[in-house]
C-alpha cells in the first residue's frame, strides 16, 4: 500500500512554476514510425532517448517542441556486437552499461576508462551514448573519445542508412553531422589491437561535473616506439578536438621525457581555448599540457591495455 | 494544455492507472497525482538529487523522466522503501548520527545510500563521497551522512541491526 496524505500538499501544475511547455507524446515502436511522426510534425518535434539532456532543456523551456518522439524502446538501437574487427555499440547503450560491459573493456577500453567520469551514477542509469553524441556537449566525454578511436557513426533516415566518420562530425556547438529528422543508430569502433594502449583523465571541480579539461589518448606501442597516436581533448572549445601537431611529435618516437615535452609544446598549435566565466584560456591550455604529460607517461609504462582489460 | 493520455505503472507495489499531461515529469506525477510527497523536487534539472526514485530497481532522477515514459515500469519511492523496511537500518543510522537538518535532501540521500549499500565490499569514505556526488545537501556538510552510511556498512557486514544510539537515542526508542 502507498502512503496517502489527506489532501494535496502541493499545488497543481501552474504557469507560475518552471515546467516544460505543453507537448504531445509519441512512443515509436520502429524507426519507420519515428520518421513518420517526425515528418508529420514537420520538424516541430524532438527525439527523446534517455532524456537526461532533453528534460532539463524542456524544463527550462530552451526548446518548446509540439511533439516529443520517444525512441528509447527501439530494439534496433540496442545491443553491443563484434564483427570483422569492429565493435558495434547500439545508440541506446546506457552510460552505466558502457562502464560495466566486458566487450567495451576488452575491445574499446578508452570508453570504459572515460565512463566513470560521465555525470553521476543516477544519470548514468538512463543517459545513452547515442544521446550524448547527438547532443554533442563540447565537454562531454564519449563524443570526444570517438575522435581518438576513429569511430564511425551509423545514421538512419527515412531513405536508408549512411556512415559518417567521427573526424569532422562535430561541426559546432551542439551541432553534428546528424541532419534534422535523422537518428543515430550505432557507433562503430575499430577494435583495440594487441599493442594498442590508451588512457583517459580529466580535471573537474567536482566528481561527475563536466570537466575544465579532459583528454583521452591512444597509441600503438611496439618495442617502446609509439605510432598512430591519437589524442582527443574535451572542454577546450566549441567542439571536441584532435591534437594533430602533438600526435605528430610522438610519431615513431620512444615515449621518453623528451618526446613527451615535445608533444606538450606542440599542443600550443592544436589548442587555442578562449577565456570564459569558468577560467582563462591560458589556464585551460596549461591544464591540457599537464594532462597530456600524465597520460603519455601512463601509456608508456603500462602493459598492453587490451590484455589488461581482458584479464 | 494538451490532452491527457493514459499511463499505467507499478508504484510501491501497487498497479496504478492515471491520465496525465505528457509534459508531467515522473516527479510531479508522484507528488501531485499519487500524493507521495516524500520525493522532493529541488532544481528540476538533474543537479540536486532530491528527487531520486528507483526505476526497475535502479536510482534515477524523477525530474528527468516523463510520467508517460514510465508506461509498464516499476517505480519505488522513499515511502515504499521505508514501508518495506528495506532502509530501516539506514534511517536509524541517519537518526543516530543526525545526518539531516532540514531534511530536504534526505529522500535522495536514502535512495543513493540504499543503492551503494548493495556493494559486495564496504566502500571507503572517499568512494562513498564519489557515489554521493549527485546529491546536494546544503545543511550537514556531508560528514554525518558519510558516517551514517559507513555505520550501516559495518553493521550489515557483521549481520547486526543498527541500534538506536547517540544524543537522540531516547526519542528514537
Ligand atoms: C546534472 C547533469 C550532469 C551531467 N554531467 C555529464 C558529464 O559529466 N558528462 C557527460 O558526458 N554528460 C553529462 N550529462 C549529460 C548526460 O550524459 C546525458 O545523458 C546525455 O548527454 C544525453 O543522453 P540521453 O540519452 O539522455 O539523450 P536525450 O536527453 O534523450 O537527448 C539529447 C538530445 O539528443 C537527441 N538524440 C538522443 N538520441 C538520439 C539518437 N539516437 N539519434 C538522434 N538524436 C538523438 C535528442 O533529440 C536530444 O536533442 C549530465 C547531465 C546532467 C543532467
Ligand atoms: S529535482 Fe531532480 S535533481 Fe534536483
Ligand atoms: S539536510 Fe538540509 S539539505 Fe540536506
Amino acid at each position: 500500500m502507498v502512503t496517502k496524505t489527506k489532501k494535496p500538499l502541493v499545488p497543481r501544475l501552474g504557469s507560475e512554476r518552471v515546467k516544460p511547455a505543453p507537448f504531445r507524446y509519441f512512443r515509436a515502436n520502429s524507426l519507420a514510425e519515428a520518421f513518420a511522426a517526425y515528418a508529420e510534425a514537420e520538424g516541430d518535434c524532438t527525439y527523446m532517448a534517455g532524456g537526461q539532456s532533453l528534460l532539463p532543456v524542456l524544463s527550462l523551456r530552451l526548446q518548446t517542441p509540439s511533439l516529443v518522439i520517444d525512441i528509447s524502446r527501439l530494439e534496433e538501437l540496442r545491443g553491443i556486437s563484434l564483427a570483422n574487427g569492429v565493435l558495434r555499440i547500439g545508440a541506446l547503450t546506457r552510460h552505466n552499461e558502457m562502464l560495466h560491459s566486458p566487450e567495451i573493456a576488452r575491445y574499446a577500453p578508452l570508453l570504459s576508462k572515460a565512463a566513470p567520469y560521465v555525470a553521476h551514477p543516477a544519470i548514468r542509469n538512463k543517459g545513452t551514448i547515442g544521446g550524448t553524441i547527438a547532443h554533442a556537449d563540447p565537454a562531454a566525454e564519449f563524443p570526444g573519445m570517438t575522435l581518438a578511436l576513429n569511430a564511425e557513426f551509423e545514421i538512419a533516415n527515412s531513405e536508408g542508412r549512411r556512415r559518417e566518420p567521427a573526424n569532422g562530425f562535430f561541426r559546432g556547438l551542439y551541432e553534428t553531422g546528424i541532419a534534422p529528422g535523422e537518428i543515430l543508430v550505432a557507433i562503430h569502433v575499430p577494435v583495440f589491437g594487441e599493442h594498442d594502449r590508451c588512457a583517459y583523465h580529466e580535471l573537474a571541480r567536482r566528481r561527475g561535473d563536466y570537466p575544465l579539461v579532459g583528454c583521452g589518448v591512444r597509441a600503438t606501442i611496439r618495442d617502446g616506439v609509439a605510432t598512430n597516436g591519437r589524442f582527443a581533448f574535451i572542454a577546450v572549445g566549441a567542439v571536441p578536438q584532435r591534437a594533430f601537431a602533438a600526435e605528430a611529435a610522438i610519431e615513431g618516437q620512444r615515449l621518453d621525457e623528451t618526446a613527451i615535452a615535445a608533444a606538450q609544446t606542440a599542443l600550443e598549435q592544436d589548442l587555442q581555448p578562449d577565456d570564459d566565466s569558468e577560467t582563462t584560456g591560458a589556464m585551460r591550455l596549461h591544464l591540457a599540457k599537464v594532462l597530456l604529460g600524465r597520460l603519455l607517461r601512463e601509456i608508456a609504462l603500462s602493459p598492453s591495455k587490451a590484455v589488461e582489460a581482458a584479464a | 494544455m494538451t490532452e491527457r493520455v493514459p499511463v499505467s505503472m507499478t508504484v510501491n507495489g501497487e498497479d496504478v492507472q492515471r491520465f496525465v499531461e505528457p509534459r508531467t515529469t515522473l516527479g510531479d506525477f508522484l507528488r501531485v497525482e499519487m500524493e507521495l510527497t516524500g520525493t522532493h523536487l529541488g532544481c528540476e534539472m538533474g543537479v540536486c538529487g532530491a528527487c531520486l526514485v528507483l526505476l526497475n530497481g535502479k536510482p534515477i532522477h524523477s525530474c528527468l523522466m516523463l510520467a508517460v515514459a514510465a508506461e509498464g515500469e516499476t517505480i519505488e519511492t522513499v515511502e515504499g522503501l521505508a514501508e518495506s523496511k528495506a532502509i530501516a537500518d539506514i534511517q536509524q543510522a541517519f537518526h543516530n548520527r543526525n545526518a539531516l537538518q532540514c531534511g530536504f535532501c534526505t529522500p535522495g540521500m536514502l535512495v543513493t545510500a540504499h543503492e551503494i549499500l548493495k556493494s559486495e565490499h564496504p566502500l571507503t569514505r572517499e568512494e562513498i563521497r564519489d557515489e554521493l556526488s549527485g546529491n546536494y545537501c546544503r545543511c550537514t556538510g556531508y560528514e554525518a551522512i558519510v558516517d551514517a552510511i559507513e555505520q550501516v556498512f559495518v553493521a550489515r557486514a557483521a549481520g547486526r541491526e543498527v541500534e538506536a544510539s547517540g544524543q537522540f537515542a531516547e526519542t528514537a526508542a
